[in-house]
């Protein structure tokens, strides 16, 4: 069966750095399959996802393969790849406000691109705008208002609803509930989660959140200084880490069931772009570490017994033993 | 029983018909940890500036050490007293720094304001340190630093005039997970170095458990529940406190069912307060 989204090897350089930015991403994505790319700034998830649409930064030069349903992004011609941008797939933005023309109505904006690209008349590009905005819990009404008129809840809703429009088979959601308040996020997800059941979507969802990203997901993937590191089924991979970073950014986040104090924060910072990278990213604030990691580059492995918990770690097993210790 | 640093009682705040900040009251101890918690639109932010006197109350007082904050104050002697008295840093140090002054310069700057007759290179070095940036930092345009540094930076300079009282509007919450753990713990041995209060305001219940003492819980504009932070999170008495705790996303989280209790708590609100008495 065709893969909603595959990724296959994925490189992206940028003029004047001396590593590549993504570094040998690999990513798949089913039909209807919820899938989470968690790392911090700087890591290449939001680029990642970018991709995509080919939605790349000035200057960058790609290797390797991106496929949505079997055609590849990166071959395709600009009316193929508007076709692509404007049908099968969507993203919804983290500031929904950068992402609204404040000075058109919310009708306009949620018909525009299949009115432009002619795949409905007007009269059913409004019928469908209105039939969405119901799904995403608001009515009609709004069709005729500004942006500024709503809340970030209520916009947010609006660019669900309009990346629904062209019936996509794959959604990006690029931090898509970090602007908002936690309980409207809730709604937000909730709301995610019924849409894609619904028309069968396929979602990538990009967020810092390990909650979040355990909650809401099928299969996670941990993303750091432009590297896959650690990917596997939601349900084990937060609880059975197999890459120090993984476990160390765990170690991180404040608690509601932990006691108050000190938390495990992860010493240094993530390699900048201006040095090459020799051996593993995360080396130099592993607690791991050995000569080994410095000099080699770690490729993914599988978990024994767990063929979809892949860590790029040459360490993996004795990670295990220390979480027995502590 | 340790003395009180910060009291706050009766404030009121409205803008046309919202009253942002309705009655609101709580107490700081010296060297304690108070947290905010509330959504957008709760008030939590506007308390916050009326506390350290960029807004003013309708009603309510705010008082430091038992001396009133909320009248004016003449005279530039009383102005650069009160500023001493409580500093606040935001969340974004982007914003709050200045793009074209060093570090150094920036401190340098505070430190000429409020305590002209000392060794300012000593001081800046000792502040540094404190917040754990090397010399290289100092001589460095914000724009140079990351986003953990830059909050250090901001974190200096409120340290420089020595409060009493320091207000962390959202500080941590731009950071990444494993910055915000530094940043965290290095707030942390400040308090515990120094004895200065802070007053936490977040939306992140997490932070919340970790780096206060106590935590009032604001909705509409008014206090709905407050008390020990590890009392109020694991036995919550408001149901509004309720959805926040169940709101946090975890393994076996059913945004569905939030969604249902957030707006079925939105409706007995507007009937008429019920729930807030």
């Amino acid at each position: 069966m065709t893969r909603t989204l595959d990724i296959r090897n994925l490189c992206l350089r940028l003029p004047d750095t001396a590593r590549p930015v993504l570094d040998g991403v690999d990513l798949h994505i089913a039909a209807g399959e919820t899938v989470a790319l968690v790392g911090e700034s700087g890591s290449g998830k939001s680029l990642t996802a970018r991709t995509v649409l080919r939605l790349l930064p000035k200057g960058a030069e790609t290797e390797g393969a991106v496929e949505v349903a079997g055609e590849n992004v990166l071959a395709l011609d600009p009316q193929q790849l508007r076709a692509l941008r404007t049908g099968r797939v969507a993203m919804i933005f983290q500031d929904p406000r950068a992402a609204i023309n404040p000075l058109r109505r919310v009708g306009d904006f949620l018909t525009e691109s299949v009115r432009l690209t002619g795949a409905m008349s007007e009269p059913d590009a409004t019928r469908r705008a209105a039939e969405l905005l119901t799904a995403v819990g608001l009515d009609a009404s709004v069709l005729r208002r500004h942006p500024g008129q709503l809340s970030g809840g209520m916009l947010q809703r609006v660019m669900i609803a309009a990346a629904l429009m062209g019936d996509p088979v794959l959604l990006l959601a690029d931090e898509p509930t970090t602007a908002l308040d936690v309980t409207s996020q809730a709604e937000v997800v909730a709301l995610i989660g019924e849409l894609k059941e619904r028309f069968d979507t396929g979602l990538l969802f990009v967020t810092h959140d390990l909650g979040l990203a355990a909650a809401i997901s099928d299969r996670v993937y941990v993303m750091y200084a432009g590297r896959i590191v650690e990917t596997g089924p939601a349900a084990t991979l937060f609880t059975d880490p197999r890459h120090p970073y993984t476990l160390a950014l765990l170690a991180a986040t404040p608690r509601l069931a932990a006691p108050g104090g000190r938390l495990a924060a992860i010493d240094g910072q993530p390699p900048d772009l201006r040095h090459e990278l020799t051996g593993c990213s995360f080396a130099p604030r592993c607690r791991f570490a050995t000569q080994l990691c410095t000099t080699q580059a770690p490729e993914p492995h599988s978990a024994p017994g767990a063929p979809g918990h892949l860590a790029a770690c040459h360490h993996s097993d004795r990670l295990e033993e220390s979480a027995a210790d502590a | 029983m340790p003395d009180t640093v910060l009291e706050v009682t009766g404030l009121r705040r409205t803008f046309g018909t919202v009253r942002a900040v309705d009655d609101v009251s709580f107490t700081l101890a010296e060297g304690g940890s108070l947290g905010i918690v509330g959504e957008s639109g709760s008030g939590k932010t506007s308390t916050a500036r009326i506390i350290v006197g960029l807004e003013r109350a309708d009603a309510g007082q705010v008082l430091l050490h038992g001396s009133d904050r909320t009248a004016r104050a003449r005279g530039k002697a009383r102005r650069l007293a009160r500023a001493r008295q409580i500093q606040l840093v935001f969340q974004d140090p982007y914003l709050s720094l200045d793009p074209r002054t060093t570090v150094e310069a920036a401190l340098r700057e505070a430190l000429r304001l409020h305590f002209p007759d000392i060794d300012h290179a000593r001081r800046i070095t000792e502040l540094l340190d404190q917040v754990g940036l090397g010399t290289r930092a100092a001589s460095a345009l914000p724009r140079r630093l990351s986003g953990g540094q830059r909050q250090r930076v901001a974190i200096a300079r409120a340290l420089a005039v020595e409060p009493a009282v320091m207000v962390l509007d959202e500080a941590v919450a731009a950071l990444d997970v494993s910055v915000q753990a530094q940043v965290l713990n290095l707030l942390a041995d400040i308090r515990a170095q120094t004895g200065i209060g802070y007053l936490f305001i977040t939306h992140d219940l997490g932070v919340v458990r970790c780096v206060t003492d106590d935590v009032i819980v604001m909705r509409h504009g008014r206090i709905v529940e407050s008390g020990p932070t590890a009392e109020v999170l694991a036995t919550p008495q408001h149901p509004y406190t309720r959805l926040l705790l169940d709101s946090v996303p975890r393994p076996g989280w059913d945004p569905r069912q939030l969604a249902a209790a957030r707006r079925a708590l939105s409706l007995t609100t507007n009937r008429g307060n019920s729930t807030d008495s």
